[in-house]
């Protein structure tokens, strides 16, 4: 029955659709600057998926098409189209082929995921605050220099972000690290960031926090380590006693990082 | 005047909601000047001396209404009303404004009363999009633009998109598979009712100080639990909304299991019953999640449980597991009835038999099973247990492959049919086949964590949930509407006007929704009032294309309203189709049949010399030799 069709022609132009349809919008740099290392591998990822995806898009489009094409009943037409009440062949072939795709999405996925979250030799750690609508940060030292609205990190150095809510949850993104994570009040979370390109972003709130969430930003500095290490000691204040508190208040339950998949409590 | 006072109806319904509101105010007041406590209490989480009318009032008002007058006469012992039928069955318009217990007119109570809402919501939308046009704040300010984008989604969501589907399967379903009504015909109206009031909730919460709810439809706590009065009118709304939608769940439930015609295995029901038999397993398994998670926030803000309250020990978190836990499969109750819908239309258009039926059965089936153990991947980035997440990407990504099955097996019906695009309902369902699949891809890749990483929290998840939502659900509510139009009204629609609106349908949602995905992935953040000047010029283009797309649905209001008053009369097929609701009149007689059929094969057998679905009263002559062949078989 299904032998009647041009399968091979549907085929050809599928794969034609696709290879127009993937140079495109491969070509195209959806997420915006790369600026850390973590970025290439999801850009990569994002790549492979908008391949895989205009196969199935191309697919869907050329099978609806042609049926419109040459199924189409003629005008007066009343009469029935052929009983076929389905093809036990075909129908494997759609559960599994996608169970494959999707499958292989998934564990290139897990591979993604546990290179950009594994842990380097000597990372610096760098507290994060939260509140409605702003962000300061903690920086380790002699007492605990404290930076309001400005966020700088030496380059090529792995970061790890201890975030604290004060009040309502708020999330830590930077687009070009490709880096998000929610703060949430009373635990501790964790992300981490190896920056690889010096430069100015922008920290922006992605979780609702109230009237000011649109306006909850920070500047964030990417410089050379030594002139980050001469930013922090110019720092004037120190992080104030209830941030400060928040840090040994907050519950670290969930942590991040390959070495300790696994490890945290539930 | 007495009369009225005494009959169930809208005056006793009003007296009785203004009753029970005194009271519950009485009642606060009075036990506040017992314990000494000052008598009102207006710390913005607070207000009992609301919050108890609240609950009260629309019970009050259902009470008065006529909804537990049956039962309670019953419960008393009292000699219950004969059934005389007379709140059964439309002879005037002001009959459906009545507490009505005929399953076409609830259906179509429901349908006008959400499409009411959609419109409503819509409107919202459209402020939203005029906000967002242009960089800065210009039209409403930043608190306002919290509660407009809350409200647009609660709406769209608790009074539109689920309960639209409840609409039409209350009206078509129980015809489909041969039963007189419904299974509880006074708990089906019931349900109908605490609709309205949830939807009076939620926009009455406009009128509270503070203004209306603004902490995103999730309600996500703290936010929730710290916030205006408002807050608390979204947490009892969800309480009649989420009742209304559980006892239709299991009213049809019992209806599907147990009111089939004799005959109807299965295997025999078409896939839209199918289809609502697995929304309602959702529905009653998950639903009673969201309105625990609500409760637990009231609770949080008038009573101080600290069930989500940090600093009293409280877990943040553990709000998100119990809302998604419900709002995840909340997505499938959104959409299953939506992939019944399109069954019908495609395979009737086409005159073919549904391709794979079984496996689309099973699909259905394997759908309510996964989407239980996916909802995390709505916290990927929440701070929940790390391990967690891989797990959950991988049943999130699994989902996709019976939601493929559906869409190749669709596709597979057109193929050797005869396909005829002269209906809106097809075109709709053709269009949602392409549609849905940039939203099924889209929610693939969201389900990958380290894309979920980049993009979740931007206009990229918009992008995916309005693609799943309204280029997917509301392409099938717009099918579904248009497919049985004919049979609920006893007119036909104008199919020109069909058309316009569904172009402009197509192209408007295209054109609104495609560029959400760019700005999100290169650095838009949802939820914002006012966003970096370089998204400028993309979301003047999303917001013409709204605007563009809000117009075209008056283009299909209009066509509704004058068509159901003037359109042509409606033969009792006019699609050709061959499930039972469709042999009996346009529209059907009050109790549907005058004898219940008996079915007697498949209900997709086009182009099967001789089959038959279903025989009808009087025609036992016509009984074709032997069985018909098994739907399914190879």
């Amino acid at each position: 029955m299904y032998g009647r069709l041009p399968i091979v022609k549907m085929m050809l132009v599928t794969v034609a659709l696709t290879a127009v349809m993937s140079a495109v919008m491969v070509s195209i740099n959806w997420d915006g600057q790369e600026a850390s290392t973590a970025a290439p591998k999801i850009d990569d990822l994002l790549n492979v998926m908008i391949v895989l995806s205009s196969f199935v898009f191309s697919l869907v489009c050329v099978m609806l098409f042609y049926a419109l094409w040459k199924f189409k009943a003629k005008p007066g037409d009343e009469s029935d189209g052929e009983p076929i009440h389905g093809n036990t062949r075909l129908e494997v072939a759609w559960t599994l082929i996608p169970t494959i795709i999707v499958l292989f999405g998934g564990g290139y996925s897990w591979k993604v995921l546990h290179d950009i979250e594994k842990l380097e030799k000597n990372p610096l750690t760098v507290d994060v605050f939260s509140q409605q609508y702003a962000w300061s940060f903690g920086y380790p030292g002699k007492g605990m220099a404290w930076s309001q609205g400005e966020l700088h990190v030496p380059v090529n150095r792995q970061v790890q972000f201890k975030m604290h809510a004060q009040d309502v949850i708020h999330s830590f993104w930077v687009p070009e690290w490709r880096i998000k994570k929610d703060n949430v009040p009373g635990i501790t979370t964790t992300a981490i960031v190896t920056p690889d390109r010096k430069g100015t972003y922008q920290l922006i709130c992605t979780e609702l926090c109230g009237f000011g969430h649109a306006s909850m930003r920070a500047k964030v500095v990417v410089e050379s380590p030594a002139k980050f290490q001469e930013w922090v000691a110019g720092l004037k204040e120190e992080v104030p006693q209830p941030l400060a508190e928040s840090i040994v208040q907050d519950t670290e339950t969930n942590p991040v990082g390959t070495e300790e998949l696994g490890a945290g409590g539930a | 005047m007495v009369a009225a006072i005494k009959r169930p109806g809208w005056t006793r319904g009003v007296i009785g909601a203004l009753l029970a509101a005194a009271f519950g105010f009485g009642l606060v007041i009075a036990l506040r000047a017992i314990s000494g406590l000052p008598l009102y209490q207006t710390e913005q989480t607070g207000y009992p001396h609301v919050i108890v009318p609240l609950i009260l009032a629309p019970l009050g008002f259902l009470a008065g209404f006529g909804a537990f007058d049956y039962w309670l006469r019953w419960a008393i012992g009292a000699p219950t009303i004969p059934d005389d039928h007379s709140q059964h069955g439309a002879k005037s318009w002001k009959d459906y404004f009545r507490f009505n217990t005929d399953h076409k007119v609830i259906g179509i109570q429901y349908i006008v009363t959400t499409f009411i809402f959609f419109f409503i919501g819509g409107l919202m939308a459209m402020l939203i999009r005029a906000e967002l046009a242009q960089p800065g704040t210009q039209i409403v300010d930043a608190a306002t633009f919290n509660s407009l984008f809350s409200t647009h989604a609660v709406l769209m969501i608790f009074l539109f998109v689920i309960p639209v589907f409840a609409g039409i399967a209350n009206y078509v379903l129980p015809l489909m598979i041969g039963a007189p009504d419904m299974a509880f015909p006074r708990l089906n109206a019931l349900s109908f009712w605490m609709l309205p009031l949830a939807g009076l909730l939620f926009i009455g919460s406009f009128l509270a100080p503070g203004g209306a709810f603004d902490a995103g439809w999730t309600g996500y706590a703290p936010l929730s639990t710290g916030a205006p009065l408002g807050q608390s009118f979204f947490n009892l709304g969800v309480q009649f909304a989420g009742a209304s939608s559980i006892a239709t769940a299991l009213n049809f439930l019992v209806t599907i299991i147990t009111m089939r015609a004799p005959g109807m295995t299965f295997w025999r029901m078409p896939l839209l019953v199918w289809a609502n038999l697995s929304t309602s397993l959702l529905v009653v398994a998950a639903t009673p999640f969201i309105a625990g998670a609500q409760f637990m926030v009231l609770f949080d803000r008038v009573l101080h449980t600290n069930f989500f309250q940090f600093a009293a020990g409280g877990d943040v978190i553990s709000y998100q597991h119990i809302f998604w836990f419900y709002s995840h499969p909340a997505v499938y109750i959104m959409m299953l009835p939506g992939f019944g819908i399109i069954s019908e239309v495609i395979s009737t258009h086409s005159r073919k038999p549904i391709f794979g039926y079984r496996l689309m059965a099973l699909a259905l089936i394997g759908i309510v099973v996964l989407s239980y153990s996916v909802w995390a991947h709505h916290m990927f980035v929440a701070g929940m247990f790390s391990w967690l997440r891989v797990p959950m990407m991988l049943t999130t990504l699994l989902i996709a492959v019976p939601t493929g099955i559906k869409i190749f097996s669709w596709l597979g019906t057109l193929y050797f049919g005869k396909i005829h695009t002269y209906s809106t309902a097809m075109l709709f369902a053709l269009a949602f086949i392409v549609t849905f699949t940039i939203g099924g891809i889209s929610g693939v890749m969201l389900g990958m964590v380290p894309i979920d990483i980049h993009v979740s929290d931007t206009y990229f998840i918009v992008a995916h949930i309005h693609f799943v939502l309204f280029g997917g659900s509301v392409f099938t509510i717009f099918a579904g509407i248009y497919h049985w139009f004919p049979k609920m009204t006893g007119r036909m629609y104008d199919e020109k006007l069909g058309r316009v609106h569904f172009w402009g349908t197509l192209i408007g949602t295209w054109g609104t929704f495609i560029p959400m995905h760019w700005v999100g992935m290169d650095g838009m953040p949802r939820r914002v009032a006012d966003y970096a000047t370089q998204f400028g010029e993309w979301n003047l283009l999303i917001s013409c294309c709204a605007f563009f797309l809000g117009a075209c649905q008056l283009v299909f209001l209009y066509n509704m309203i004058v068509s159901w008053r003037f359109g042509p009369k409606a033969p009792a097929n006019p699609w050709r189709a061959n499930s039972i609701e469709w042999q009996v009149s346009s529209p059907p007689p009050i109790f549907n049949f005058d004898e219940i059929p008996r079915v007697v094969g498949g209900p997709y057998e086009f182009g099967v010399p001789g089959a038959k679905h279903a025989i009808m009263a009087g025609e036992g002559a016509e009984v074709p030799a032997g069985e018909p062949s098994v739907v399914g078989s190879h």
